[in-house]
């Protein structure tokens, strides 16, 4: 396992998820490679965020929620990390519906750096510009960084809340139907952002549209009611070549 | 076909319509009636205080002395010093105690306890809450007194020190539950995103939760000063009722409110010792009044910055 653990950043083992008696996520297994991004397709209620909340331990703040069997981040059992936050601190987490922090666009972005004790305002500048550059909203917010980051729109805030994740350095991405709330044009510029962030960091992108996945993952997972029924290059699944006619069904648009 | 919309409905004041017009004129009469009560009882105070404070009272003196000698024959003095003194040291020391202690109790409410612990909790603060001022009086006179006089060795433990410790946990449960309130109108969701990022609990409360709630644990704080202003038969059992600027907690002191209480059923009616307490009632007025509208700019401030 060890010797593999420069290449596989998370290894999911019998993975199951439940809230009380309803069950989330049933006997996953499968691993996200370094440098990919690792695309997360189904319907709803199929596990997906469930999932994505499970790797950094979200669990533990969500009533009712449990997981058994384990996630391996860089060969080491989350669940066996002494020092929650800095785990979460290397895995950067966007969600689907932006959340602004009630705080300027300024200290949206410099919040993880100062958590991480950067200080100086010379260093956090550097990361709050860079950071904003990097999730294209920097030209539309560089006049107003005093501002409350709550009053941009939907779609600048979830920029916001990328440039926010970016700042932690993060060694893995999740980003959880980042563009439900942003246009298509946003969603196209986030798109190519994406595709440089692979240079850096692993990338779990969980989407409800199968384009988005086409376009972006190297590998896909299709989770269906709980079970991943399967998980191999996007480009052969696109293709039609699936191990299973569910995935294909679901690609095509025949259900879901 | 008619039939088919059996529930349609004629244009007639049927039942609905005058029940709606009946439960408008309640509420109507109800809300009216709160200004009506404050104007009211604003106008009887001022009707018994505000001739004698304008023509008879010598404010300088008022706010300069000390010398409360309202029966004082021929001539009563009317110095407030020490009674404003006596209010403003034992609700400051009671805010020294209830303000640390209430925050304190509502995060631990709002923020880590959970299940069965969290509720207990909350019932015994609404418990703490109601009960009555005259019993937190009588915990001053007879337990808190002695245990002063013991612990300082001082000779008398109705003090400023005994009335603040009072008062503070008597107002300490209405903040806590305020405060509470306003930690839990911060969403979820912002806690999640900044645990998210890697910040510990303490400084999601510190740099996310309390600023976004700011403005209600404002109004918390700002309404136990009210209640401290306000509170009289506490203070009257617990502060020793002594004409006297308190220079340390272990001065005894004497309350505006506490003054009112004890000695309008001696004075006869429109008597200058009478009027001379209602202006007694119209500073507390004034004072309670400021203080509600200092909250009410501060919320709307807080509001506006938001929005």
């Amino acid at each position: 396992m060890v010797s593999t653990a420069s290449e596989t950043k998370l290894s999911v083992k019998d993975l199951s998820i439940r809230y009380g008696d309803h069950v989330a996520l049933e006997g996953a297994s499968f691993d996200v490679r370094e440098n990919e991004i690792f695309g997360i397709i189904g319907p709803a209620n199929s596990g997906k965020t469930s999932f994505i909340r499970a790797i950094n331990r979200m669990d533990e703040m969500t009533p009712g929620m449990k997981v058994h069997g384990s996630i391996e981040f860089n060969g080491k059992p989350v669940d066996s990390w002494r020092n929650l936050y800095a785990l979460r601190s290397r895995i950067g987490v966007v969600f689907p519906l932006p959340v602004g922090l009630p705080m300027s666009i300024y200290e949206n972005v410099a919040f993880a750096a100062k958590l991480r004790g950067v200080r100086g305002k010379g260093a956090l500048d550097e990361v709050v510009e860079r950071c904003l550059r990097r999730s294209a909203l920097w030209d539309e917010v560089k006049d107003r960084l005093d501002s409350l980051g709550s009053l941009l729109s939907g779609g600048q805030q979830q920029r916001l809340t990328i440039a926010r994740a970016l700042s932690q350095e993060p060694e893995l991405l999740l980003l959880d139907e980042f563009s439900i709330a942003v246009d298509p044009v946003t969603t196209m510029r986030i798109e190519e952002v994406l595709k440089e962030l692979k240079q850096e960091m692993t990338i779990v992108l969980v989407t409800n549209l199968t384009q988005q996945a086409q376009r972006l993952a190297d590998r896909t997972a299709f989770f269906l009611e709980g079970q991943v029924v399967e998980v191999g290059e996007t480009k052969a699944m696109f293709k039609g070549q699936t191990k299973d006619p569910r995935t294909t069904h679901y690609i095509e648009g025949r259900f879901g | 076909m008619t039939s088919s919309r059996p529930n349609r409905i004629d244009d007639r004041l049927d039942a609905a319509w005058i029940w709606d017009r009946i439960a408008r004129a309640v509420i109507f009469i109800g809300g009216i009636s709160a200004i009506v009560f404050v104007v009211a009882i604003f106008a009887f105070v001022a009707k018994e205080g505000l001739g004698f404070i304008l023509q008879k009272l010598d404010l300088s003196f008022f706010f300069s002395s000390p010398e409360w000698r309202p029966a004082q024959e021929p001539e009563p003095e009317f110095g407030g010093l020490a009674l404003i003194a006596g209010t403003a040291s034992v609700t400051g020391l009671a805010m020294l105690i209830a303000v640390p202690f209430s925050l304190g109790v509502a995060i631990y409410i709002g923020e880590f306890a959970t299940g069965k612990v969290r509720e207990t909790l909350k019932i015994l603060v609404e418990l703490l809450a109601a009960i009555p001022s005259v019993v937190w009086g009588f915990i001053g006179l007879t337990i808190l007194n002695p245990i002063i006089i013991d612990l300082f060795d001082v000779p008398v433990g109705l003090t400023v020190l005994n009335a603040g410790v009072i008062l503070g946990l008597m107002a300490a449960p209405i903040m806590t539950t305020i405060a509470e309130d306003a930690l839990k109108a911060v969403p979820d969701s912002y806690r999640e995103a900044a645990e998210a990022m890697g910040a510990t609990r303490w400084q999601v409360i510190r740099q996310v939760v309390l600023p976004s709630a700011s403005k209600g644990l404002v109004a918390a704080i700002l309404l136990g000063v009210g209640r401290g202003f306000g509170e009289t038969m506490a203070v009257l059992m617990a502060s020793g009722h002594a004409i006297n600027i308190p220079t340390g907690p272990f001065d005894s002191a004497r309350a505006l409110t506490a003054t009112i209480a004890a000695e309008l059923g001696d004075t006869a009616r429109g008597s200058d010792h009478y009027k001379a307490l209602f202006s007694l009632g119209i500073l507390l007025f004034l004072v309670t009044f400021v203080i509600n509208l200092l909250a009410d700019v501060l919320v709307r401030k807080g509001a506006s910055d938001r929005s």
